[in-house]
């Protein structure tokens, strides 16, 4: 697939990846075998018909492919970009046995941005079946929690805490892997299946879930894990050190890299080291770049197999310059005469036995301390949920770190609320938590019609009281 | 959803209330808890302390001083204007304490915060001493206000043009020579926060301070407004915006609240200059 240059694209925050042409998109899916038991659909957490869609890019009708994926999968440009395929469907599929797989999530991607530029159609919206939802968040997981249940027919409001929709969408992942335009567009869609959405709420403090649950029939929480995690070592409070979730909301929500035209600053750092090697640290240290930094570097404790983010979003950091020093971790952070960071001193590290979550251990080796020049740090190590949710909602069970858990099918221990993706795993994948979404759309909507069974036998009874007292005339 | 200014009144050189028309936060609002609001489209989000609400009427008041691009901005508006986004209530309402003598400080614009919460703590039945101060008697703003929920109102100016000629903590020190105070709750500049948990420390009387750190959510996610309380991280969004005077490191506060000063200054000027040139066209 064609992308920007390297060197050019540091310079600014467009698309690196341009997506592929019609031509080149209708090669790309002459290639599916259309195998009779695919096993690429497997690897799929929202049970996208993959060779459906394929077969409608290769006999050359986008429309009819786009709105194939639109079955199974709401967001499907979203997907097409940010999606793990070579750990999903692209692991899966046969041609990768003896060969490249085929490029599920960029024919994905060229289907559904054919769609959003020849201009989405409104789609039917079906009876009312006069249940209502609150979805709490608008990130991945709500949103596919909340268009599924459109589609049967229940009225459902999404309630959220920022100025804007989306969750990570928006302020976690940076314009230059998901154009705003695109989430955007993908959340207009969702509306125009009739879903409401309140910014600038923030339940916990504008309603308790309590409270929601006397005016809706089920709650979603949705509410993702946003409480950034420290390293708890010296010096992490100086100037120039940000968690990866303020140095991106600042970036993406607020735009700050177009400060001063926005009124949000931010510190532009000449070196910058990022803490941590998943997806959010690769952001980080690419926003870093683009705001100009001479050098970037990625410390991460353990080593290259270990990384958590995408090979190409890996791949797509070291081209652009950014430095990995890997088995390295901070241990104090230095300030200069004004409590500004000077320099990250760090600590080589050895792996060892694995620990509990079967991972290597990484271990220190005494007399490796050294000193990296850095005047702004990130820290990229992982979030969890907020505690405002479960500190205000009575009998909702939670474990460690304010997760709260869930049986297969998305409910939690409070009858009526489900929970599903980051608040309930622990910071995830997009992609992920849209499977979770479309788990606890299907229970909670055969929950609400265990409550229309209920009505309708407590009717029944009604009926048969009143028979049973009318009967005499 | 718009948030609608139905009124705006300059209280004091370069001090302006606003009455803002937000029935969902007005409704849930306690003394103490804060909103966070963003202008327009390409606004920065700023947090405001919530300095009254009427319940009934949906209006939520805040007070705030120009001192850069977005405050500037927001003075500018008039009522009938509307910002993009209000966001709240955020933050831990004030706890109110029980059969206290309390001692409330409040300099500058946090006087008006001053005010909702010495109203409740007076309702709960505490006898209220209040200390305001200003550099100058046209800075002295809510007087009447706060005098109808305090016991006794101290008034101090910088320059002596109105009530005692010096600083609040100089009354606050007499006071507690002379009386037990079981609280101080100081809100109010940082350094005159500072000052006030240096007096109140070798007396022994807990104190509180509202801090006002930078924020950018609000909500917990991004800890720009994290300070250090009796050498542990807390964020001031949710785990504040109140903590104990003793415990704070007034210091790093100080040092975070400057970090964008350059930015600020850049910002300020180019609206400025913006600003004249649309007075010359």
């Amino acid at each position: 697939m064609p992308e920007q240059d390297p060197e050019e694209r540091i310079h600014n925050f467009d698309e690196v990846a341009l997506g592929y042409t019609e031509e080149q998109a209708t090669i790309e899916a002459n290639r599916c075998l259309q195998c009779k038991k695919p096993q690429c659909i497997k690897g799929c957490p929202v049970e996208i018909d993959i060779p459906a869609f394929i077969k409608n890019i290769a006999e050359g009708d986008f429309e009819a492919s786009a709105s194939e994926l639109k079955r199974a999968n709401t967001l499907p440009a979203i997907c097409g970009r940010v999606c793990p395929q070579e750990m999903q469907c692209e692991i899966e599929c046969t041609l990768g046995k003896k060969g490249e797989p085929i490029a599920i999530g960029r024919l994905e991607r060229f289907a559904a941005d054919y769609e959003l530029e020849k201009g989405v159609q409104t789609p039917g919206i079906p009876e009312s079946t006069g249940y209502r939802v609150a979805v709490v968040g608008s990130g991945p997981a709500s949103l596919t929690v909340a268009a599924d249940l459109a589609r049967i027919g229940h009225s459902v409001t999404i309630l959220e805490a920022l100025h804007e929709e989306g969750g990570v969408l928006i302020y976690g992942i940076p314009e230059f892997r998901l154009p705003k335009e695109i989430v955007r567009a993908e959340v207009d869609f969702i509306k125009k299946l009739g879903v409401e959405i309140k910014l600038n709420f923030v339940v916990g403090k504008l309603r308790s879930v309590d409270e929601l649950l006397t005016e809706y029939d089920a709650v979603f929480l949705g509410s993702g894990a946003g409480l950034p995690s420290f390293l708890g070592i010296e010096g992490e409070n100086l100037n120039g050190v940000y968690s990866a979730n303020e140095f991106l909301t600042r970036v993406n929500l607020m735009k700050a890299y177009q400060f001063p035209d926005y009124d949000t600053p931010i510190k532009k750092g000449k070196h910058v080291v990022v803490v941590g090697a998943g997806n959010v640290a690769m952001d980080a240290a690419r926003c870093a770049l683009r705001l100009g930094a001479e050098n970037v570097t990625i410390v991460y404790r353990r080593g290259e197999d270990e990384m958590t983010a995408r090979i190409e979003e890996i791949r797509h950091a070291k081209e652009e310059g950014v430095h990995f020093k890997l088995l390295t971790n901070p241990t104090i952070i230095y300030g200069d005469e004004n409590n500004w960071v000077k320099t990250v001193k760090c600590i080589k590290m050895r792996l060892g036995e694995p620990d509990e979550s079967g991972r290597a251990r990484p271990e220190p080796i005494s007399g490796t301390e050294h000193e990296i020049p850095a005047d702004v740090a990130v820290i990229a190590i992982g979030t969890t949920p907020n505690p405002l949710i479960p500190s205000t909602t009575s009998d909702l069970q939670t474990i460690k770190r304010n997760i709260i858990p869930t049986d297969a099918e998305c409910r939690t221990s409070k009858k009526g609320v489900f929970a599903g993706g980051d608040v309930v795993t622990g910071s995830a994948t997009v992609i992920s938590a849209m499977g979770a979404g479309k788990i606890a759309a299907r229970a909670i909507d055969q929950y609400l019609q265990s409550l229309r069974f209920a009505e309708t036998t407590s009717t029944l009874d009604c009926e048969a009281i009143e028979c049973r007292n009318t009967g005499n005339q | 959803m718009t948030y609608t200014i139905l009124e705006r009144e300059e209280l004091a050189p370069e001090i302006y209330l606003l009455k803002l028309y937000a029935p969902e936060v007005a409704n849930k609002s306690e003394p103490g808890q804060f909103i966070i609001i963003r202008i327009d489209e390409s606004g920065e989000r700023i947090p405001l302390t919530i300095a009254d609400y009427n319940r009934g009427a949906g209006i939520i008041t805040v007070v705030f001083m120009e001192i850069g691009k977005t405050t500037k901005q927001l003075a500018a508006l008039k009522s009938g204007d509307s910002l993009s986004d209000i966001v709240g209530p955020l933050g831990n309402p004030a706890h109110v304490p029980k059969n206290s003598v309390v001692v409330f400080v409040g300099g500058g614009v946090g006087i008006t915060t001053v005010y909702p919460e010495a109203r409740e703590f007076k309702k709960a039945g505490n006898t209220i001493i209040s200390i305001i101060g200003a550099r100058s008697e046209n800075l002295l703003i809510w007087e009447d206000r706060v005098r109808s929920v305090s016991d006794k109102l101290y008034i101090t100016t910088d320059d002596g043009t109105k009530g005692r000629h010096g600083f609040v903590t100089d009354v606050l020190t007499d006071i507690l020579r002379e009386r037990s105070v079981d609280l101080v709750v100081a809100i109010g500049p940082v350094v005159m926060m500072r000052a006030v948990a240096g007096v109140t420390k070798p007396f022994g009387v807990k104190t509180i301070v509202s801090l006002n750190p930078v924020m950018v959510d609000g909500t917990g996610m991004c800890g720009s407004c994290r300070v250090l309380v009796g050498g542990e991280t807390k964020f001031t969004c949710v785990d504040g915006p109140e903590f104990d005077a003793h415990q704070v490191d007034f210091t790093l506060l100080l040092t975070r609240l400057a970090a964008y000063r350059d930015e600020e200054a850049a910002s300020l000027e180019k609206f400025m200059h913006e600003q004249d040139g649309d007075e010359k066209c």
